[in-house]
């Protein structure tokens, strides 16, 4: 099944060598860490627009960005955070995780798996080249809430279109990949009620992202026809209806918002176990908890929409089901909490990381819960309180539970241990950078301060000031943690296969670094009173 | 193997029928949003009433309410159109007519559409036209002027509160090329 890439065809030269190993390897690791490399290349491009609208906004008025530039970061920013950083850093977990959690060679699409990688620096290519087309970037926000995309939008609208339509076309596939494997791949005794935390959330994202992704797909193509094929869909000239675009966009948005997090929640399932040396508490609970989030994420799309003059029926609906997504949350807080409770804990990077999630994550949770009260929402909606709303829930939320997947996992991918006093100082400045980036934020939309706007009224300096010092920090750190990631791969202290002492899971079973191939003959899993093999 | 072997086609196949299906699925998003908002009235819209649906006496009743009509033209729409009547004080139950005046200023022939909105908007599955120019698409020649009627009654059952309310036409130009969409909303209205 393994084709070419690792049996080294001679006569090529190393350069030849290199690319075809690459841009033709069907094994899973390896993809995994193209997609993680992808994902923190774009980290840092969409940070560096993070900084351009954070040094726009340190000071009230215009300093060196037109609006027209302003709008184009915050749009731009938004699309590669999301589809760009946060989907394809859970999809390099999950290629690099899931085999080696569920006991099986490789993915079970191989082929279809390299495709699915090689697609996206193509599309974000294409995204990230709209920059230099006539007329700019798209500029419409990642919503591109019709007409200021139909009607309105640039010339570049249509590149951005395509690379939509290619992102889709790989996370469906991807997803697709996931399921297949999950379902057919599963070492013999392990039942799905066994299945790690990670693969569960993982399989129920795929779920999502497969029903998702296709409406998106349609919402682009809708916008696409609006504009060059006469069609009406959103204009009230042809009989068509604006307001439609929105149901069908937050259709696709808000369970995509869960894509954005169940992975972490798995993340985090997996992680404090370890270093509370305690069984994850509630197993059952967690994973049925996980599966009604992402059910009722379909009905409650209306909470992006409460200010377009919907009915009040439909409003108190939404309202309602909203707040009910509040309690599976609660239950799986409550599990990570008692799981640490009189646990034997330590502290180490990829535990600081999962605990800054659980609490800072809680907080965007709250938030949230703000939001969806009608009454509440009126005042808050389009304003800064959103915009620290939903940076809570992503950045210490699905950025920090993919940082400490990354810690975690490190050592097995590498060999080498990171350096803990580094991932200390890289954890400690992150969660003061985080705060202080997006904690006044809260204030400034209580406030009243509209977001998406390149300019702001002095009785908003202050607050402004100071999250854009805190952006500072933060983006900076990041450089530290790529020097961190780069030095545990150059070398370190030698890993052991375990890792961590009290890390569960076949993963573990296996030497680090991993062999390229694992599991080629089916490992053995353990019955409950077993104990996981050590080496 | 082979068994796992058929099992993941078989899955791979009813995943990327199920991606399939809800591409299917965002589109069925539109004539399903439009009629919900019919049945339901919400948004403002208000729709066709045919004719023969009227029922042939209607109970005209003591209560009277305002009405009031705007008319406003879409972006890049050449035409000049306001309602003859700002205001009418109409009975409950009682036919009326009224008319909205529209001229062409483009030097050359132009089609309108109008779209109606009621506010509130639960007031609009009670507002009942027969006659409407917005049921047709318009033709204006150059320069020419035409007043286009209304006719409409409004329904007994109008919620109480209700005192005043606004019928409001958007006009717009109809796009060169007509395609599903456009019939499919039309059939509708
Ligand atoms: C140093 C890090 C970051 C900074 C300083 C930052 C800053 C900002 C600011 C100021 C805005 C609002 C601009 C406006 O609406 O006027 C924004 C929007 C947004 N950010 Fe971030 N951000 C950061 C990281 C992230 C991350 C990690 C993600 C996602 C995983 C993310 C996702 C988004 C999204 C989706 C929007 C909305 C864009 C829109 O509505 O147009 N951001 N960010
Ligand atoms: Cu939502």
């Amino acid at each position: 099944m393994a084709v070419t890439a690792d049996h080294n065809i001679p006569n090529r030269s190393p350069l030849m060598a290199f690319l075809s190993r690459w841009l033709l390897t069907t094994n899973h690791k390896e993809i995994g860490t193209l997609y993680m490399w992808l994902s923190f290349v774009l980290f840092f491009i969409g940070g560096a627009m993070a900084m351009v609208i954070r040094m726009e906004l340190f000071q009230p008025g215009i300093q060196f960005a037109e609006p027209l530039l302003y709008n184009q970061m915050v749009t731009l920013h938004g699309l590669i955070m999301v589809f760009g950083v946060v989907m394809p850093g859970f999809v390099g977990l999950a290629n690099w995780q899931l085999p080696m959690m569920i006991g099986a060679p490789d993915m079970a699409l191989p082929r279809l798996n390299n495709f699915s990688f090689w697609i996206l620096p193509f599309a974000f290519t294409l995204l990230i080249s709209t920059l230099f087309m006539e007329g700019g970037a798209p500029n419409f926000g990642w919503t591109f809430y019709a007409p200021l995309s139909t009607t309105y939008g640039p010339p570049s609208t249509d590149v951005f279109i395509f690379g939509v339509h290619l992102m889709g076309i790989s996370s469906v596939l991807g997803a697709i990949n996931i399921i297949v494997t999950i379902f057919n791949l599963r070492v013999k005794g392990m039942t799905l009620m066994k299945m790690p935390l990670f693969v569960w959330t993982w399989l129920i994202t795929a779920f999502l992202l497969v029903m998702v992704m296709p409406v998106l797909a349609g919402a682009v193509t809708m916008v696409l026809t609006d504009r060059h094929f006469g069609t009406s869909f959103f204009a009230a000239a042809g009989g068509g209806d604006p307001l439609l675009f929105q149901h069908v966009f937050w259709f696709f948005g808000h369970p995509e918002v869960y894509i954005l997090i169940l992975p972490g929640f798995g993340i985090a399932s997996q992680i404090i176990p370890t270093f509370a040396r305690k069984k994850l508490f509630g197993y059952h609970s967690m994973v049925y908890a996980t599966a009604s989030i992402a059910i009722l994420s379909f009905v409650v799309w209306g909470h992006h929409m409460f200010t377009t003059g919907m009915p009040l029926t439909a409003e108190l609906f939404v309202m309602y089901a909203t707040m009910l997504i509040a309690v599976p949350t609660g239950v799986k807080v409550f599990n990570w909490v008692a799981t640490m409770w009189r646990g034997s804990i330590t502290f180490e990077t990829p535990m600081l990381f999962a605990l800054g999630f659980v609490i800072l994550f809680t907080i965007g949770g709250f938030s949230g819960l703000m939001l969806a009260l009608v009454p509440a929402d009126f005042q808050y909606h389009d304003t800064f309180f959103v915009v620290a709303h939903f940076h809570y829930v992503l950045y210490p939320g699905a950025i920090f539970g993919i940082m400490s997947a990354v810690y975690y996992w490190l050592p097995k991918w590498t060999g080498n241990m990171y350096d803990e006093r580094l991932g200390k100082i890289h954890f400690w400045t992150a969660i003061i950078g985080v705060n202080m980036t997006f904690f006044p934020m809260h204030f400034l939309g209580l406030a009243g301060m509209p977001r998406r706007i390149v300019d702001y009224s002095l009785q908003f300096a202050d607050f402004n000031m100071v999250a854009s010092f805190g952006a500072g920090m933060l983006g900076l750190t990041q450089v530290l943690f790529l020097y961190i990631v780069i030095k545990t791969i150059r070398g370190g202290k030698k890993a052991t296969g375990r890792v961590w002492e009290g890390a569960e899971g076949l993963e573990w079973t296996l030497a680090s670094p991993a062999p390229l191939h694992t599991f080629e003959t089916p490992p053995k899993f353990p019955t409950p009173e077993e104990d996981y093999p050590r080496d | 193997m082979t068994k796992n072997r058929n099992n993941q086609r078989k899955h791979t196949i009813l995943l990327s029928g199920l991606a399939v299906g809800m591409l299917g699925f965002a589109f069925a998003l539109v004539p399903l949003y439009a009629i919900f908002c019919e049945v339901t009235g919400i948004n403002g819209k208000t729709y066709a009433q045919e004719i023969d649906d009227t029922p042939a006496v209607l109970q005209v009743s003591e209560r009277e309410v305002t009405i009031q009509f705007l008319g406003q033209v879409g972006r890049g729409m050449p035409w000049e159109f306001r309602p003859m009547d700002t205001q009418l004080k109409v009975r409950l139950g009682e036919i009326n007519l009224t008319s909205y005046y529209a001229r062409n200023r483009a030097t050359q022939a132009v089609t309108g559409q109008a779209v109606p909105s009621v506010s509130p908007f639960y007031a609009s599955n009670y507002l009942h036209k027969i006659e409407c120019f917005c049921f047709t698409q318009q033709l204006l020649e150059a320069g020419e002027e035409q007043q286009m009627s209304l006719r409409f009654y409004i329904d007994e059952d109008l919620p109480e509160e209700i005192k005043t309310l606004t019928l409001s036409y958007a006009l717009f130009e109809v796009p060169e090329l007509e395609v599903a969409s456009l019939t499919l909303t039309n059939n509708l209205q």
